[in-house]
């Protein structure tokens, strides 16, 4: 007698790998966004249903990423697309941080975005879902992807998902443009990955990552397949000067869509710079590693003293992602410097600062993201000089802002600082690069990024302190409503995230320990698993840090003086007006501005703005006074580069006569050349 | 954990929140002699703190609970501060939690905190001081950091307790990378602890001031809490700066002997550092506020150059 086979035995016979499950949560987003589409107006459905199960998802995702880090590579082969040339996934522990990022991301952004969608975004709630959904889907498989194929197909399917959810809002013109420039350097940089791909094949013909992992290229080959990833990557994560469309995108996106692009797709491209030169390439040269940290590093720097002057909250995050990106770089840079001359533990140190930052910065830019579309719900204000005082009216957005601020701002105990305090323990201990050249450069390096990370905590006193302390700038702000439960779960999520990676270092670096083994062939586990709560990279003589017992230091101290003062003294408190100095004619509007907080940073950077002041004359009637801060590149690269498009353009519209005579005398000459070619 | 070190490590906080106000007596005693005044008495510093904590404390009507927090935050920093930075003794079971970055990153806490505090109640001179102090934080930082690393590189360790032990115990010859961090680590101070050539601690003009605009909207025992905090935090830096340039005289591990004279050591060259602090800013005047992020970046600059000496002469 046959067995009878049931679909509840079949799916106990067949053992389930993580990766089939990772591929069961990417089908679940897909089914959530085809329901989205048959219930585009259906508000309540959208946002009380399909978003908090997205969420979940993202749950299971995190789960299932967590488990398969410690696991071995699995791989699958899906026969969709082309006959003849089916999808090759793979899930090692590289695809697997990533996805793990992806899935801790998504459960805050989806259940702050189930709060957050309403009527009159100009995209129906059920279209935003199913563009949400699909965008989610398709970051998982650019990470799982294993053949350059199924790589650009997704990687598209990012782009263009995320186009359409950046134009959520399509009748404004200027999100028309942000929009389109976007799709337009997405594309740019697509090529570059395209072409880099076909350099790492190597003439095979055989498109797959393991084939290209097989390959020997030659220093040259291999030179010219890293600076088109570079471009590639460089260009979707906002590496200078390809940044241009990063300030216009995140703005005129909806918040939880900027929080999933600064927090989870930038980092794809991180992915794929490391997929590439670690895993494709695996010999890198020196020189490699020095690009990656000039260009890391200009763009950390020029990210941050442009962040510091923006008065549009969101261009100020935007500019701050791109420091971020840039600070990415200059660790991946020196892991490359470490791995080319043969360091692997220092190289493995730099690598961890790397991954811990981009699990950092997707936690706290994220918060910061969706808090802002809480404050833009609020007061339908991006502008930084018409905020002020929200803490008032706003204080769990407020509060939950503050951690991801002094996340932010890389100050101990909180998660930004870990990865800048590898980051620079990795640069101490370089001095013992065979070249004096490189050696010489240490110290530099790492003044210019204790200066980046000085600033960054300007920028973000700014940012916190402009929007949510003081007195509101304008009478409607006083009617500001705090964010609605879902939105505050979600933030409270995202705020944990920060917490955990700020307090357990130790316990994070063991769990993402593989990455690096799989990496540069060495992990730093052992090291670090003995200090217990201290972060030990060496040796405790040489260097250590224990944020839990740090954050316990100050609440102690804080706690004995607050019980102490009220034991010794007394813990009376009247409230009163606050002192005026002897002028009562103070209003809010004299408080200082955004401009005004940025102008010390205008005048000691001054060289890296493109500025136009307007002065008043002391005669005039209606003085006017009117500054605008600009980017050199615009005027350096991309307008003279429009230009030449644009003549180009001309020049080849003169074919086009619009007589039909002329274009019949196209045709003939074409057709005699063609035929006096062939004749030959 | 050793009891010796427990005791160590609870006998230099107390010993830092008992001489820190004591500490800024003893300048105020000096610079006063010095400008031909009579000196108010060594321990004024006690009695303002007593009569501040004394006095109820008014805050602004539409003040948030950070402003009335932050004072305890910047307390706790610097007393945590004064914990781990080795003065009497190497043997510190705190001291692994933080080392120089870490202690760096501590003082940036205290500032970011003041600063959002002084922007908390939205008066205009609040928030003037927020973004003056945290334009001299954002170079005074880099550059504080830039000097720790000068002396890092020498010992190969960013653990406080170990680079005191390493120069301790280096040969008495001099180190170039060394002198010129201490160059910058002077000026750096002097513009962190609000002193004379940035900012005048005596003053209120509204043109100059910079942690008195900060701390305007205090009073009370909110007030004292961050004068002592002031106090705290000069203190932690002549103990970073005797711990680097002069390190000889703090006890290590095993060594009781030694921690019950490092105690007058330590009083002896506080006493001769504050002197000097307060020939300094009495020898020098104040510099317009225009001028100070170029006074930063020299210090920023003289410590990068420390640095590339160190690995130029190989340490």
């Amino acid at each position: 007698m046959p067995p009878i086979v049931t679909a509840g035995g079949l799916l106990a016979a067949t053992r389930w790998v993580h990766l089939d499950w990772v591929l069961l949560v990417v089908a679940a987003w897909l089914l959530i966004a085809v329901v989205g589409v048959f219930a585009l107006r259906r508000l309540t459905l959208v946002a009380r249903v399909l978003f908090p199960v997205g969420g979940a998802g993202g749950l299971a995702l995190l789960g299932i990423a967590l488990s398969a880090l410690q696991g071995s590579p699995e791989v699958a082969v899906l026969p969709i697309g082309l006959p003849q040339l089916p999808f090759h996934f793979r899930l090692d522990s590289l695809s697997a941080f990533f996805l793990m990022v992806i899935g801790g991301i998504s459960v805050g952004v989806s259940a702050f975005a189930a709060g957050y969608f309403r009527k009159g975004e100009g995209t129906p709630p059920g279209l935003l879902a199913f563009e949400y959904h699909l965008f989610l889907a398709s970051m998982v498989l650019v990470v799982l992807a294993d053949d350059a194929y199924a790589f650009m197909v997704m990687w598209e399917t990012m782009a263009l998902s995320s186009f359409f959810l950046v134009t959520a809002n399509h009748r404004i013109v200027e999100i028309q443009r942000a929009g389109y420039l976007y799709l337009l350097v997405a594309h740019i940089g697509a090529i570059g990955i395209l072409l880099c791909f076909g350099v790492l094949q190597a003439n095979s013909g055989d498109y797959t990552f393991a084939n290209m992992r097989a390959q020997q290229l030659s220093p040259f080959w291999a030179s010219l397949a890293f600076l088109l990833a570079l471009f590639g990557f460089g260009a979707k994560a906002g590496i200078l000067p390809l940044h241009v469309w990063l300030p216009e995108a995140h703005p005129a996106a909806p918040s939880p869509v900027s929080a999933l692009m600064s927090g989870v797709m930038l980092k794809t491209a991180i992915y794929g710079v490391l997929r590439v030169l670690f895993d494709l390439l695996q010999t890198p040269i020196w020189w490699w590693g020095l690009l990656l940290l000039t260009v890391g590093l200009a763009t950390a720097l020029f990210g941050v003293v442009f962040a510091a002057v923006q008065v549009d909250m969101k261009r100020l995050l935007a500019y701050s992602s791109i420091e971020n990106i840039g600070l990415l770089f200059s660790g991946i840079g020196l892991a490359v410097l470490f791995s080319a001359y043969g360091m692997q533990p220092m190289a493995a140190l730099a690598l961890t600062a790397v991954l811990y930052h981009v699990a950092g910065h997707a936690f706290f830019k994220s918060l910061l993201f969706v808090g802002t579309g809480a404050v833009l719900h609020a007061t339908g204000e991006r502008n930084l000089g018409k905020l002020g005082g929200l803490i008032r009216y706003m204080p769990w957005v407020a509060w939950l802002m503050l951690l991801g601020v002094l996340a932010s701002a890389g100050l101990p105990p909180f998660a930004g600082f870990v990865s800048e305090w590898l980051l620079l323990q990795s640069f101490l201990f370089s001095p013992g690069l065979p070249s004096a050249f490189l050696n010489m450069l240490i110290p530099v390096v790492a003044a210019l990024i204790a200066l980046i990370a000085a600033l960054a905590g300007y920028t973000m006193v700014k940012f916190f302190g402009v929007i949510f302390l003081g007195q509101p700038r304008e009478e409607r702000l006083a009617r500001a409503h705090d964010a609605s439960g879902w939105e505050r779960l979600g933030m409270l999520w995202l705020a944990a995230g920060c917490l955990v990676l700020g307090l357990c270092p130790v316990q994070f670096i063991a769990v993402i320990d593989p990455v690096t083994q799989l990496l540069v062939g060495v992990g730093m586990g052992e090291a670090i698993a003995a200090g217990n709560w201290l972060l030990v990279p060496v040796a405790i003589e040489r260097a250590s840090y224990g944020p839990a017992i740090f954050l316990l230091g100050v609440a102690a101290s804080f706690a004995l003086a607050f019980l102490l003062v009220r034991l010794l003294y007394h813990g009376r408190l009247r409230r009163a007006a606050p002192w005026d100095c002897g002028y009562p004619w103070q209003n809010a509007r004299m408080q200082d501005t955004a401009e005004g907080f940025g102008q010390p940073i205008r005048q000691i950077f001054e060289p890296f703005f493109r500025m136009q002041r307007e002065l008043p004359s002391p005669f005039d009637a209606a003085p006017h006074y009117r500054v605008s801060v600009g980017d050199h590149f615009w005027h350096w690269l991309y307008l003279p580069l429009a230009a030449l498009v644009e003549r180009l353009a001309r020049l080849i519209g003169l074919l086009q006569q619009g007589r039909i005579a002329v274009y019949l005398l196209y045709s003939f000459v074409t057709l005699m050349i063609v035929l006096a070619v062939v004749k030959q | 954990m050793t009891g010796l070190g427990a005791f160590s490590q609870l006998l230099e906080i107390v010993m830092a929140l008992l001489l820190a106000p004591l500490l800024g007596g003893w300048i105020n005693q000096w610079r006063a002699w010095l400008q031909n005044r009579s000196a108010p008495g060594l321990l004024q510093p006690y009695r303002m703190l007593h009569k501040l904590f004394n006095k109820e404390s008014v805050v602004a009507e539409h003040a948030s609970p950070l402003f009335r927090g932050a004072p305890y935050i910047v307390f706790g920093c610097m007393a945590l501060a004064c914990a781990i930075i080795p003065t009497l003794s190497t043997d510190l079971p705190l001291s692994p939690a933080a080392d120089a970055i870490a202690l760096v990153g501590l003082f940036a806490l205290a500032r970011v905190f003041i600063s959002l505090a002084a922007m908390d109640v939205g008066t205009s001179f609040g928030t003037l001081g927020a973004r003056r102090e945290m334009l001299i934080g954002f170079l005074a930082e880099p550059a504080l950091l830039m000097v720790l690393f000068s002396a890092s590189l020498i010992s190969k360790s960013t653990s406080l307790t170990t680079i005191v032990e390493t120069l301790a115990h280096r040969d008495l010859a001099i180190y170039p990378s060394l002198a010129l961090a201490g160059v910058a680590f002077t000026m750096v101070s002097l513009a962190e602890n609000a002193r004379v050539p940035v900012d005048n601690p005596a003053t209120h003009l509204e043109l100059t001031m910079i942690h008195e605009a900060l701390i305007l909207e205090y009073s009370g025992r909110h007030l004292a809490l961050l004068e002592w905090a002031a106090c705290l935090k000069l203190f932690a830096y002549s103990c970073i700066g005797l711990a680097l340039f002069f390190p000889w005289g703090i006890a290590e591990a095993e060594a009781p002997l030694a921690l019950l004279l490092a105690m007058p050591v330590l009083i002896l060259k506080l006493a001769i550092g504050g002197a000097l602090l307060a020939l300094l800013e009495t020898l020098s005047a104040k510099m317009r506020i225009f001028r100070v992020p170029e006074f930063l970046a020299t210090a920023f600059l003289l410590a990068v150059i420390g640095m590339l000496v160190n690995i130029l002469l190989g340490g």
